[in-house]
């Protein structure tokens, strides 16, 4: 079972526009037969699949099948067209191994106490946590971080049309029923970065032309004899990552991060983004770490870290479970088979991983207008299947348009899918702190723990003004 | 790119200005006990506004650069947009008409899609897209139990 979710899972995180959290979705349905314990140790066999399916497109192909694996792209694509290709892959699935099992042990051992803390959590601490996550993109994401915050506006807003809840009125449909449902965010992955990836690859006439694998035992001793040597960066990012990871953040914004970091402690950082090793094991370790960490939150608080996990706690919902504290004590059995379940899943994974990639390189030899029609088909078909509506294979056009057009300009892309995806829950948080204090919006810098996370989120918004003041100040 | 960045600006305010509109109809302010609907998006959109009016400044000012995207690299790019879209629209058009169905639809995409870019042989093209849309329909619909729109070759054979 978890073999088979593994490969599925790779198979899926290689072909650009399929995605882990699309995966999932798209899988979802078939596990209602399964018993829950099963069902989840398939889903998440696909997340790690999908974790590691990244990673082989970004180095061979320089086509991130998600957008945590971007990074990986900048020192992963040079490595191959060098040559190095097998280095290149075996420092990726290496790290991811490391992250994941620096998250699955301090799962183990902190997912209890978490619950615990997290019940003194109220709505102004998960909407500080909130703004952090945002604020981290636009301060520590480089590039214009105007743009990244018009991006997380648009995906905030997207996320208010339809229904409201609370009040039951409409917002922002405009008289159109089909706007009742409003936007979903599997449906805006999907195009974005799906459509919007091929669109973009096809213009810069990218024809799935990978660079050649030379994988073998040999390749992969001789790597993991280099690897030990970054010990730091591998703690670092595992921790960047875990930390990222588990509130939600993300795994694209912890590898980022990572990859900064990275670049800014090391000896040699003009050699990153030409084919530096470290420039692999940074983002891969952290993004891994964060992947998994973003299943704590969601089994402990009932938050999703990540979109991945969002699909998934639709599924623990179906299946009857309540996600939250509550989860361990009703249901300790299922937690901690699903624990037990990621530490065999991601050795499994390594190893299967490292076995097929040929086979998965192989892939995206098929002749590109074969594999082109038949990504952008089994896209519509996921979108189709969210809500068996047709609208959202035009949305998943319309989506994919903006993708191209946006990540033409660097308007960054996965700020908006995680506010599209957050943004009930955050106008939850923010609508119940502001009931909490009658209208003050000081509430979250009164009460000690969300006023430290909103200090620290007011920093990170303000580093873009502040970092060029700085530079001055010591020049 | 430079008049793209100031398009791109452009849109996003006339954005938040429908959001706003919207959002002032159902009330920005403080309700009977909590914000009004409307609290959240106004203040998305009054933030979006300030922001974008910067964007395009920004853009204003910028130098030309290069363009957008040239004429040769952009036919590519509307060879995929193009039969995407087509496809689409066989599948379910919008308007009274009835499509094909995701399946035929898809079938006639890829076929097309591989004769006219991919400059495939008639026999290539005829297997995958026939046994494509077959395959695709015993997984999904007979094997996964997720439907898909449907057309009138389904219809005719009793699905």
């Amino acid at each position: 079972m978890a073999v088979a979710g593994i490969l599925l899972g790779t198979v899926i995180g290689v072909l650009p526009g399929l995605g882990g959290a699309n995966g999932v979705a798209i899988l979802l349905p078939l596990t209602f037969t399964m018993p829950p314990t099963s069902a989840i140790i398939l889903l998440t066999s696909i997340y790690w699949g999908a974790l590691f399916g990244g990673a082989i497109t970004s180095v061979l192909f320089n086509i991130p099948g998600e957008p945590w694996s971007v990074a990986t792209t900048f020192d992963g694509y040079p490595l191959a067209k060098n040559g190095q290709s097998g280095e290149a892959l075996t420092a990726a699935f290496t790290s991811s191994f490391v992250g994941a099992f620096f998250s699955i042990v301090l799962i183990t051992f902190f997912a209890p106490i978490l619950a615990e803390v997290a019940l003194k959590f109220g709505p102004p601490e998960f909407f500080a946590i909130q703004l952090l996550t945002f604020s981290s993109f636009v301060g520590l994401g480089g590039g214009n971080p105007l743009k990244s915050l018009a991006t997380i506006l648009i995906g905030f807003m997207l996320s208010t049309v339809g229904l409201d809840i609370v009040t039951g009125q409409l917002r922002l449909t405009y008289g159109f029923t089909d706007l009742m449902k409003g936007f979903d965010f599997i449906v805006a992955v999907i195009g974005l970065f799906g459509i919007g990836e091929i669109l973009l690859s096809v213009e810069e006439g990218l024809r799935f032309q990978g660079a050649k694998t030379q994988m073998n035992l040999r390749v992969v001793l001789d790597t993991w004899k280099i690897l030990p040597r970054f010990y730091r960066t591998f703690v670092r990012s595992s921790i960047i990552g875990f930390w990222m990871g588990f509130k939600p953040g993300g795994a694209t914004p912890a590898s980022f991060m990572s990859y900064a970091f990275a670049k800014r402690f090391s000896k040699n950082p003009e050699r990153f983004g030409k084919g530096e090793i470290e420039g692999i094991v940074a983002p891969e370790t952290a993004a891994h770490a964060a992947g998994v960490a973003a299943m704590l939150p969601m089994i402990t608080l009932g938050i999703p870290g990540s979109p991945t996990a969002a699909v998934m706690l639709g599924g623990l919902i179906i299946w009857g479970l309540q996600p939250g504290p509550m989860l361990f004590v009703d249901n300790p059995e299922f937690v901690w088979g699903l624990i037990a379940s990621m530490y065999t899943g991601n050795v499994i994974g390594v190893l299967i991983v490292l076995a097929f990639v040929p086979f998965f390189a192989a892939i995206l030899r098929i002749p590109f207008a074969i594999l082109t029609p038949l990504i952008v088909v089994i896209c519509a078909i996921g979108s189709y299947a969210v809500h068996n509506s047709m609208i959202d294979i035009w949305y998943m056009l319309i989506f994919g348009v903006i993708g191209y057009v946006f990540k033409k300009l660097d308007y960054p892309l996965a700020p908006l899918v995680l506010a599209l995806v957050l943004g009930d829950m955050a106008e939850n948080a923010l609508r119940q702190s502001l009931i909490m204090s009658q209208g003050s919006v000081a509430i979250f810098l009164t009460r000690p723990i969300s006023g430290v996370i909103t200090a620290a989120a007011i920093f990170f918004f303000a580093m873009p003004l502040l970092t060029p003041w700085w530079r001055k100040m010591r020049s | 790119m430079r008049v793209l960045n100031l398009v791109t600006a452009a849109v996003l305010m006339l954005l938040s200005g429908i959001v706003s509109y919207d959002a002032l109809r159902l009330g920005a302010g403080w309700g009977g006990d909590g914000p009004q609907s409307g609290f959240f998006p106004f203040w998305l959109a009054a933030l979006l506004a300030a922001v974008s009016l910067v964007l395009f400044a920004q853009a204003w000012r910028s130098a030309s650069g290069e363009p957008f995207v040239t004429r040769d690299r952009f036919i590519p790019v509307s060879k995929v947009l193009g039969p995407l879209a087509g496809f689409v629209v066989l599948t379910d058009p919008p308007g009274p008409w009835s499509g094909l169905g995701l399946y035929v639809a898809a079938g006639i995409y890829l076929g097309f899609y591989m004769r006219w870019v991919g400059r495939h042989d008639w026999r290539t093209v005829a297997v995958l897209a026939t046994s494509v849309p077959v395959i695709s329909f015993l997984i999904f619909e007979t094997w996964f139990l997720v439907p898909m729109p449907k057309g009138p070759v389904e219809a005719w054979l009793g699905y």
